[in-house]
C-alpha cells in the first residue's frame, strides 16, 4: 500500500494504517500548512493504533484459559456477544463463555436440594431398610441392582422388544459404563440377558457409551455407538448381532476396524458422541447425526454412509443453537400432521414435521422443537425460532434425561425411552445398591390440534398390568378441602382423572394482568393458593398427611376471560426426611376450548409420572417417603383454590407387578 | 519535518515493540498483569480462598489445564473426606452414647463420599464426562450438610463437615467449566 501524492488522501487515511508521510519536495511550498495538519493526524493514529494494541494485550492475557486461541478480531466479536447476553459477572471474567441459558445457579437438579427451611427442625430420618427396598419400582425397567444411565440402542426384531442401557456392574454409582441388555414381547415385561458390550476393545476401553440401532430394509441391524478411547478421545464404533438368526441377539460382535469415526477437526475430544439413527437421504445414503458443541454453542454434525463403515462429514451443521452447550443424545425424527402412527426415521415430505431433540449437558433436561427438515441444505429449521431446541419444550418437566425414540413399526408407533436418575443421596443409593430407572416407554406423536407440541403417552401395553379398579363420578371440592379416595392401598397405581371448574364461580373471579406469572418451579407448590388454584391430587400421602404429592393445575384467569394453566408436581413434602430433593416441577399445559382438565399419573412406589391433557406436558418425580409406603400409603383429591370448587372425576386400577427377571428359556413368554 | 519523522519512526517501533509482546505473549512494562489459569478458575468458585490453597498445595496444579485442576480438587476431597472419617472414629472410641446414632449416620454419609462421589467424579474427568464429577462433588458437599444437621446444633464435627462442602463446592465449580 504506497503513500499517494496527491492531497486529498490526507482526508481518506484509515487509522490501521500509518502511512510514510509525503517526501517534502513532492507537494511544493503552498500545501506546508496542510502538512502540519496531516503530521498531526498521523501522530493522533499512531496514538490510537498503540493503545488498542495495548488494551488488547492486556485483556487477551486475562482472557487467556487455554481453549480459544483468539484472534483479535474473534476476542472484539466476543466482547460485543457476550455483553449483550450474559448477566452481572466480575469485568475480568466477562471474557469467558457466556453461562447457559436455563441453568439454575449451575448445579444439577440432583444436587440443587432446599435444605428445607421449611423443614429446618434439625431432623434427620434415618433410613431403615424397609423404606429403602419399598422404592424399589414394581413395573418399571430397572436391573437387578447397580447403576443403570442411558438407553441405548431401543429396537424390534424378530418379535422381541430389545432395550441395551448404560450400566455400572460394580456399583451403585455411574463408572465402568457397559451395555446392558433385556427383551419383552411387550415393552413392559421385561428379562434380563447378559451383557451385550462390555469394554474390551482399546476404543472403548474408558466407556462402552451411548449408541443407536438402525435396521435395514433387508432387516439387518447396525449398532452405532460412542466409545470412550483409552486415552478418553470419543469415538464412535459398529457393533452388530453375531447371529442374526437369533432372536434375541444376545452376542454382538464388533467390527474389527473400529472406530468408524473420529472427532473432526474443530471439535473436542471429550466432545464428540451418541449417534443417532440413520435415515435415508434422496441420494439413497444413510445420514446420521452427532451432537456436540463449539464453545458454548451446541450443535450437530453430519455424517453420510452407505456401509456405515466409512463415512463422508458433510459440511455445515444441521442446527445449531448458541448458549446451549453440549449437546448429548441427539435425536432427529419425522412425526405425521395427518395420522397418529409413528413415522420410519427415512419419511420425509409433504404432510411431515422433523422434530429434533437435545439433552443439555449443562441443565440435564430433554429439550425438543418441531420444524423442518430441508434436505437440500441439510438443515433443521425450528417452526418457532424463540423455542429453538434448548430454549423451548422440554419433554419432561422433572426427572427425565438422555431420552431416545425408536420406530417400532410392529405397531407404526415411534416410542420414547427416556433415563429417569435418582433424587436421593448417594449414601442411600449405596445403603439400597442400585440408582436410576427407565420411565414407562412412551408413544410420541404430533399434537395435532395445537400443531406445536408433542404428545406423549405410556404405551397401551402398561394397561395390560390394571387389576381391580375404582371408579369416582363427580365428587365436589370446596376451597382448601382434602378428600380421601378410597383405593385400598396406593403404592401401584394407574390413575385417569378429569376436573372441571364451577362455571358461575370462575366467572365470578378477577382476572389477573400478568397472566404468565405462575411458574411451577419458583412457586411454593400446592401450599400456594390462588384463586382458581392449585387443584389436583395427592399421591403417596398418608393418612396424617405427614408426607404428600400433590400432581396439580394451577389457573390464572387473564383480562380477556382466557385461562392460562400451568401443571406441577410438588415434592417439598413428599417425605419428612431432609435428604431429598423437594422441588416443584412443571410447565404451562394448553387446554383447549371445551377441555376439562385431564391427567392421568403412573404411581410405582418411588416414582410418579403425570400426564396433563393427553400427554401435552408431564411431569416425572422421583420421591421417597417414610411413612406413606406399603399400606400406609393414601390417595386424595384436593382442591387448595381460594375462590372456586372443583368437580372430579376419576377411576383409578391396581397395577400389577411386570416380574422383571432374569431370562428363563424355560419360562418361554 | 525530521522531528515529524522521527515521532512517526518513533511510535513505529512502539507498535512494532507491542505487538511483538502480543505474539510471543512475555510481559513488558507497558502490559498489565495477566492471571494464571489456576487464579481465574478459583475466581470462577464460589470460595476463592480454599480454592486457591487447595490447589497451591499440590505441585501439579501449575501446570495443570482446567480438568487437571478439577482432579486435583478431587484429591483434596478425598483427604478432607479421611479426615472426617478420622474424627468419627475417634469420637467414636471416645464414647458419647448421645451422639452414637449420629456418628454412625455420618459414618455411612462419608462412605458413601469415599466409595461413591469421589470414584465415580475420578472416573468421569479421566474419562470425559464430567457432569458426573459435578454430581459426585455436589452430593459429597450434601453429605457433609446432611452430617451436621444430625447433630442438632451441637456438632463435634464441624469443622470437618465445613472442610467437606466447602472443598466439595469448589470441585463441583471448577467442573462445571468443563461442560
Amino acid at each position: 500500500m504506497g503513500s499517494s501524492t496527491t492531497s486529498n488522501e490526507s482526508n481518506d487515511i484509515p487509522c490501521s494504517y500509518i502511512p510514510v508521510p509525503d517526501s517534502p519536495d513532492a507537494a511544493g511550498a503552498a500545501v506546508e500548512p496542510r502538512r502540519q495538519v496531516k503530521g498531526l493526524f498521523v501522530i493522533f493514529c499512531g496514538m490510537l493504533v498503540l493503545i488498542s494494541l495495548v488494551a488488547f494485550n492486556g485483556y487477551y492475557r486475562a482472557s487467556n484459559n487455554g481453549h480459544e486461541q483468539a484472534s483479535l478480531a474473534a476476542a472484539l466479536t466476543k466482547i460485543i456477544v457476550e455483553e449483550s447476553g450474559s448477566e452481572t459477572v466480575p469485568a475480568s471474567s466477562r471474557w469467558q463463555q457466556a453461562a447457559s441459558r436455563g441453568v439454575s445457579a449451575g448445579v444439577s437438579e440432583k444436587t440443587n436440594r432446599l435444605f428445607s427451611s421449611s423443614n429446618s427442625n434439625g431432623e434427620m430420618y434415618p433410613w431403615n431398610n424397609s423404606m429403602l427396598s419399598w422404592q424399589r419400582t414394581a413395573f418399571h425397567f430397572q436391573p437387578e441392582k447397580n447403576w443403570m444411565n442411558d438407553p441405548n440402542g431401543p429396537l424390534y426384531y424378530k418379535g422381541w422388544y430389545h432395550f441395551f442401557y448404560q450400566y455400572n456392574p460394580n456399583g451403585a454409582i455411574w463408572g465402568d459404563i457397559v451395555w446392558g441388555h433385556a427383551i419383552s414381547r411387550d415393552l413392559i415385561h421385561w428379562q434380563h440377558l447378559p451383557l451385550a458390550m462390555v469394554a474390551d476393545q482399546w476404543y472403548d476401553k474408558n466407556g462402552v457409551w451411548t449408541g443407536s440401532a438402525t435396521i435395514l430394509p433387508n432387516g439387518e441391524i447396525i449398532m452405532l455407538y460412542t466409545g470412550s478411547t483409552n486415552e478418553s478421545v470419543q469415538v464412535q464404533n459398529l457393533a452388530y448381532p453375531a447371529d442374526p438368526s437369533d432372536p434375541l441377539l444376545i452376542d454382538w460382535v464388533k467390527y474389527p476396524s473400529n472406530p468408524v469415526l473420529f472427532p473432526p477437526p474443530g471439535i473436542g475430544a471429550t466432545d464428540f458422541r451418541d449417534p443417532t439413527t440413520a435415515w435415508l437421504t434422496s441420494q439413497g445414503k444413510w445420514r446420521i447425526t452427532i451432537g456436540s458443541k463449539l464453545n458454548k454453542t451446541g450443535i450437530a454434525l453430519v455424517y453420510d454412509t452407505v456401509d456405515f463403515k466409512t463415512y463422508e462429514k458433510i459440511e455445515g451443521l444441521l442446527h445449531a443453537v448458541p448458549k446451549t452447550g453440549m449437546w448429548e443424545c441427539v435425536d432427529f425424527f419425522p412425526v405425521s400432521k395427518e395420522v397418529k402412527n409413528g413415522l420410519d426415521t427415512s419419511i420425509n415430505g409433504a404432510g411431515v414435521k422433523h422434530v429434533m431433540k437435545v439433552s443439555l449437558d449443562d441443565d440435564r433436561h430433554d429439550y425438543y422443537a418441531i420444524g423442518t427438515y430441508d434436505e437440500k441444505n441439510v438443515k433443521f429449521i425450528a417452526d418457532d425460532v424463540k423455542n429453538d431446541v434448548g430454549i423451548g419444550l422440554r419433554y419432561d418437566y422433572g426427572v427425565f434425561y438422555a431420552s431416545k425414540t425408536f420406530f417400532d413399526d410392529s405397531k407404526a408407533r415411534r416410542v420414547l425411552w427416556g433415563w429417569i436418575g435418582e433424587s436421593d443421596a448417594e449414601y442411600a443409593d449405596v445403603a439400597k445398591g442400585w440408582a436410576s430407572l427407565q420411565g414407562i416407554p412412551r408413544t410420541v406423536a404430533l399434537d395435532t390440534k395445537t400443531g406445536s407440541n408433542l404428545l406423549q403417552w405410556p404405551v397401551a401395553e402398561v394397561e395390560s398390568l390394571r387389576l381391580r379398579s375404582d371408579e369416582f363420578k363427580d365428587l365436589k371440592a370446596k376451597p382448601g378441602s382434602v378428600v380421601p379416595i378410597d383405593v385400598g392401598t396406593a403404592t401401584q397405581l394407574d390413575i385417569v382423572a378429569e376436573f372441571e371448574i364451577e362455571k358461575e364461580e370462575l366467572e365470578k373471579v378477577t382476572s389477573e394482568s400478568n397472566v404468565d406469572k405462575y411458574n411451577c418451579e419458583s412457586s411454593g407448590g400446592a401450599a400456594q393458593r390462588g384463586a382458581l388454584g392449585p387443584f389436583g391430587l395427592l399421591v403417596l400421602a398418608d393418612d396424617g398427611l405427614s408426607e404428600y404429592t400433590p400432581v396439580y393445575f394451577y389457573v390464572v384467569k387473564g383480562s380477556d376471560g382466557n385461562l392460562k394453566t400451568s401443571f406441577c408436581s410438588d415434592q417439598s413434602r413428599s417425605s419428612v426426611a431432609n435428604d431429598v430433593v423437594k422441588k416443584t416441577f412443571g410447565s404451562f399445559v394448553p387446554v383447549l376450548e371445551g377441555e376439562k382438565f385431564s391427567v392421568r399419573i403412573l404411581v410405582d412406589h418411588s416414582i410418579v409420572e403425570s400426564f396433563a391433557q393427553g400427554g401435552r406436558t408431564t411431569v416425572t418425580s422421583r420421591v421417597y417417603p417414610t411413612r406413606a409406603i406399603y399400606g400406609a400409603a393414601r390417595l386424595f383429591l384436593f382442591n387448595n383454590a381460594t375462590d372456586v370448587s372443583i368437580t372430579a372425576s376419576l377411576k383409578v386400577w391396581q397395577m400389577n407387578s411386570a416380574f422383571i427377571r432374569p431370562y428363563n428359556p424355560d419360562q418361554s413368554n | 519535518m525530521t522531528n515529524l519523522k522521527t515521532i512517526t519512526m518513533f511510535f513505529f517501533f512502539l507498535i512494532y515493540v507491542t505487538s511483538l509482546s502480543s505474539i510471543i505473549h512475555c510481559r513488558t512494562l507497558i502490559i498489565p498483569n495477566g492471571e494464571s489459569l489456576m487464579e481465574s478458575t478459583c475466581r470462577r468458585t464460589p470460595n476463592y480462598n480454599v480454592c486457591i490453597q487447595s490447589l497451591k498445595a499440590n505441585p501439579a496444579s501449575s501446570n495443570a489445564d482446567v480438568n487437571g485442576l478439577a482432579q486435583i480438587m478431587v484429591k483434596v476431597m478425598t483427604s478432607k473426606a479421611n479426615d472426617a472419617i478420622n474424627m468419627i472414629h475417634q469420637l467414636q472410641r471416645s464414647g458419647s452414647s448421645s451422639q452414637k446414632k449420629a456418628l454412625s449416620s455420618c459414618a455411612s454419609k462419608y462412605n458413601a463420599i469415599l466409595i461413591g462421589d469421589i470414584p465415580q467424579a475420578t472416573e468421569a474427568l479421566q474419562k470425559g464426562d464430567p457432569k458426573f464429577a459435578e454430581d459426585g462433588s455436589n452430593d459429597a458437599a450434601n453429605e457433609a450438610t446432611f452430617c451436621e444437621n444430625e447433630f442438632n446444633g451441637k456438632s463435634p464435627l464441624t469443622k470437618q463437615n465445613n472442610a467437606m462442602h466447602d472443598v466439595s463446592v469448589v470441585t463441583a465449580a471448577i467442573v462445571r467449566n468443563l461442560l
